[in-house]
């Protein structure tokens, strides 16, 4: 959980005493299982405090559900176009069924960060839709939810049509291939390829580590059974081999348990951060996709007007009566288009400073997660070796 | 720190496969000559890295003033010895385990020479056994090599074909008993087959090793090379355990075998096969009166391996009514010790078994540990070379230095985890040792049975002779003057207990003898268990704690390095 701090360039609405900064720091918790079967879903709790005037008090719990955590995301994509919008856990048909307690663990810690991130975005912080979701009972989060027609819940094929459309693009500009619909903006094409090739190869990275934790489980697992077939072969010698046997066995056991607790560490602190970091990039293929759409927007609305001015000055010259409705319709595209210049503006100003947040914050992400994963096996290590060089007296006592 | 980054990078270039080495393009030029190291050459990347200055040795012995952050008891709350404490001293004098496996190659310091081979012979997985003679100057090495085609000399309708490969056998020695120091002779297969039978005649009773099976399917189906190469290994641990035997060594047989040139001067086994229809030969006369008993002197053989049917039959018919009759054999293994004994090395062969296949897994997961950390490493260095290339922000250089920090230890701690794995192997393989010992365990008990089933029918077979002889003189008694015929078949028949006789009592010698052989070679296995066993424990416990400590080591540093990142209070 994360106190998050209202960015200073808002207004505020009450008078600021030291005592009183203001703050919103949400909590999701409480992780229960609901319904059966096919139908079967989590419920988290979900605890807002804050003092923001905005909100309806300093405290409010509500139950919410993934989907409605889905709705939530929708929207801010909708609104704040430009924005990174941070990322979802994914929703996982398959492991839904099974629902264990690891997985439960994984998505809630997900989803709270999910939400914290969302409260420390000095933008994304005074969205209504968050406020909504954060105190509206469960029935207008019911019926808001069923009317949702965000971009993610088109078919994925769709998606993935908008993601090829982009990747496209980007490689027929590498290739020098330039499509007079496409921005012609160097850096920005460094950025796309930049956040399309960092993704492949995090997904590597993230692959590895998630075989890494399974590693960890099978090295204990091999060691407890290691450990019981040595404590069989001790009890067929007798007196202090059998015995040395015997600790062996023992300690070889108990390290199963250890390397199963440094697994889930490993899980949690290292492989989620790095999956974490996958989804950050794919969200923000999301915005770029957005991006490549206003400017097309953009671009068609010119080609439009263009046409229409040349129509309109056809009009002119032959002293149409057509004249008025046309430059009617060219008031109206100008705006249209003036609007849809500003709109794409917009995104640009804004992807600009959130890549900047962007990076800094993942800086700041996998340096925690490096540190943690560091940590985790240094202290590992340690036991192993201490538990191992405990044995060492009592076998050179057994020497003849 | 330079320095060790060359190395991460070096041991990055020698894990990685050629196609991702032609990809990898490191800012340092140094590396890229190392293409040529491929992942999964062992024993290259082994001897390289004995080669390469250890980047972590020596400092590690680490002193009280510079405790490691992570050792703080608030850190480690859970399977922390209680009684190892917590600041440094407990290991520090004397150094750190880490120290003493300073070399992938050097075993227990305090091995004989019998069985250690140079340490890039892969193929040296020959434990080196505790098998100490009983003087400790004795050594006796021997080497396998040099395989070479040789052409079978006989007449052959075809030219060409029959083709046999031969090897050189060298021994060095200074036991008394050899003609000289240094010898070799060039040997074919089917001489050690030859020799192996010798030995199980000759010493009956004894723990003898298993020859190499003589595969005859996987030489047709392996590679040439291949085949020869693993026969080679396996015929040099076979001598050696020969060499290791302090009876088997001084046995005739081996010295024949190790020193005569030219031909093997030892008789050679005939095949079942030819065994049988000379055996069958013999039959009728055995049946209809002539040499009807075996000679006292063959009875020190089974009756298995031989030519005589009858005797054969005989046994057989004898244990059959030891099994099912249910009457008590006139002589039985009463031998309460030995049967407890037996059992034990029954449940030994099990439990051993069992830990060996376990021993197994364990060595798996540690490589794929490894492997898998290995390659976390990769993608990391791929990704830090990606961030660098790329950087439009200060932060990405930021990020890319933390990576390479960790892709640095990752590999490092990759290339750890192999070396123990190797190490790992070693010692496990005592194991595997002993549970192919338990086959000459299982020769020596059932070159006992034999031997009892052998007297066991000697004795029915004298008893019956003798009552037959009773029955005869009581018929001829009743004759006067006596009958001819009767009298001459008792005196045949009294001729005929008297050979019996002799050879029951060979029989006996020789049974109590392989009792005796059993006895003392039970005794020096349950030694030499003892020791090997306690060796095994031992040198893997070191090698576990060495190569923990060394690990340990790689990500203090890294947790260290970026310290400055600990996690903000959630």
């Amino acid at each position: 959980m994360i106190t998050a701090q209202r960015s200073s360039s808002g207004s505020s609405h009450s008078p600021r005493s030291p005592s009183s900064q203001p703050y919103l720091s949400i909590s999701v918790t409480d992780p229960v299982k609901l319904g059966n079967g096919v139908q079967a879903y989590i419920s988290y709790r979900v605890i807002t405090k804050t003092n923001f005037p905005e909100y309806q008090g300093p405290e409010k719990i509500v139950i919410r559900r993934y989907s409605d955590f889905v709705w939530l995301r929708d929207r801010l994509f909708e609104k704040y176009k430009g924005v990174f919008i941070p990322p979802l856990p994914e929703k996982s048909a398959v492991e839904k069924f099974r629902f264990s307690a690891e997985f439960i663990e994984l998505r809630r810690q997900a989803l709270d960060i999910f939400v914290n991130r969302i409260a420390s975005h000095h933008e994304l912080q005074q969205s209504e839709d968050l406020r909504t979701f954060l105190q509206a009972d469960e029935e207008t989060m019911e019926r808001l939810r069923s009317q949702d027609t965000g971009i993610f819940k088109k078919k994925p094929a769709d998606l993935m049509q908008i993601f090829k459309e982009v990747q496209t693009k980007v490689s027929d500009v590498v290739l020098g291939k330039e499509k007079p619909v496409e921005e012609s903006n160097p850096e920005y094409e460094k950025l796309k390829n930049y956040i399309f090739e960092l993704e492949n190869h995090l997904s590597e990275a993230q692959k590895h580590a998630y075989r890494l934790v399974k590693r960890h489980r099978e090295l204990g697992q091999s060691l407890s059974d290691f450990g019981k077939a040595v404590k069989l072969l001790g009890a067929c010698e007798g007196d202090a081999l059998g015995k040395a046997f015997s600790d062996l066995g023992a300690k070889s056991e108990s390290l199963c348990v250890r390397l199963q607790k440094e697994a889930h560490q490993l899980l949690m602190n290292f492989e989620e951060p790095l999956k974490d970091y996958v989804r950050s990039v794919q969200s923000i293929k999301a915005t770029i996709a957005e991006r490549a759409n206003a400017f097309r927007h953009q671009c068609e609305l010119a080609e439009t007007i263009k046409l229409k001015e040349i129509n309109l000055d056809k009009l002119m010259l032959t002293r149409s009566e057509k004249v008025g409705e046309a430059e009617l319709e060219y008031k109206e595209l100008k705006a249209e288009s003036e609007e849809a210049t500003r709109r794409f503006e917009n995104i640009v100003r804004v992807m600009n400073e959130e890549i900047v947040r962007f990076q800094d914050q993942k800086t700041l992400d996998m340096g925690i997660a490096f540190h943690e994963f560091a940590k985790g096996q240094a202290r590992l290590a340690n036991n192993i070796a201490d538990a191992w060089r405990s044995l060492l007296p009592k076998l050179e006592a057994c020497s003849p | 720190m330079m320095g060790s980054d060359n190395q991460g990078f070096e041991e990055a270039h020698m894990l990685a496969s050629r196609e991702e080495m032609e990809n990898l393009v490191l800012d340092e030029p140094s590396n890229n000559s190392n293409g040529t190291k491929s992942f999964s050459d062992y024993r290259s990347a082994m001897s390289s890295l004995a080669d390469t200055q250890h980047p972590l040795s020596p400092p590690m012995v680490v002193a009280p003033g510079d405790s490691d952050p992570l050792l703080t008891p608030s850190s480690i709350n859970d399977l922390r010895n209680p009684h190892v404490s917590t600041d440094n001293s407990s290991y520090i004098e004397p150094p750190s385990y880490a120290d003493v496996i300073f070399s992938p190659f050097d075993e227990n310091a305090g091995n004989e020479i019998n069985g250690v081979d140079s340490p890039d012979r892969a193929s040296d997985s020959s434990v080196s056994l505790s098998r100490s003679p009983s003087s400790t100057s004795d050594y006796i090495k021997i080497t396998v090599s040099n395989p070479q085609k040789e052409q079978e000399t006989s007449n052959s309708l075809v030219p060409g074909s029959n083709t046999y490969v031969t090897y050189l056998i060298a021994t060095r020695t200074n036991i008394p008993g050899f003609s000289g120091s240094e010898f070799s002779v060039r040997r074919r297969f089917r001489d050690v087959v030859t020799l192996s039978d010798r030995l199980a005649e000759s010493y009956r009773g004894f723990f003898i090793p298993p020859r190499p099976d003589k595969n005859l399917v996987e030489s047709q189906v392996m590679q040439k090379q291949e085949f020869v190469e693993q026969r080679r290994v396996a015929l040099e641990k076979y001598l050696r355990r020969l060499a290791a035997h302090p009876v088997i060594r001084k046995s005739d047989e081996l010295k024949a075998f190790l020193q005569v040139q030219g031909k093997l001067p030892l008789p050679t086994s005939t095949d079942v096969a030819s065994r049988m229809l000379d055996g069958a030969v013999k039959l009728p006369k055995q049946l209809f009166g002539e040499s009807a008993v075996a000679a006292p002197h063959e009875v020190v053989q089974p009756a298995k391996g031989g030519r005589d049917l009858l005797r054969l039959f005989k046994e057989l018919r004898q244990s059959v009514s030891n099994d099912w009759v249910g009457s008590k054999p006139p002589v039985v293994e009463e031998d309460k010790e030995f049967l407890e004994k037996k059992d034990r090395m029954h449940d030994l062969e099990q439990q051993l078994s069992n830990a060996s296949q376990q021993a197994e897994s364990l060595v798996k997961a540690q490589q794929d540990m490894g492997e898998t950390m290995g390659e976390l490493g990769l993608a990391f260095i791929k990704l830090t070379k990606f961030e660098n290339e790329e950087a439009i922000f200060t932060s990405q250089r930021v990020t890319a230095a933390d990576m390479k920090n960790v892709a640095t230890a990752a590999v490092k701690a990759s290339r750890f985890y192999r070396e123990l794995n190797a190490q790992t192997v070693k010692h496990l393989d005592t194991l595997h040792e002993y549970l192919g010992l338990m086959l000459s365990v299982h020769g020596a008990f059932s070159d006992r049975s034999s031997a009892l089933l052998t007297v066991q029918t000697l004795i029915s077979e004298l008893s019956s002779l003798q009552s037959r002889a009773e029955k005869l003189e009581a018929a001829s008694s009743k004759i006067f003057g006596g009958d001819k015929s009767r009298i001459r078949k008792i005196e045949e028949l009294k001729d005929t207990i008297r050979v019996t006789e002799d050879a029951k009592h060979v029989a006996i010698r020789e049974y109590e003898r392989i009792k005796d052989n059993n006895r003392s070679e039970l005794e020096r296995l349950d030694r030499e268990r003892h020791t090997d066993f306690l060796n095994m424990l031992k040198g893997f416990v070191l090698n576990q704690v060495g190569y923990a400590e060394k690990i340990a080591n790689v990500w203090t540093k890294v947790a260290e390095e970026t310290s400055a990142y600990s996690r903000e209070s959630t």
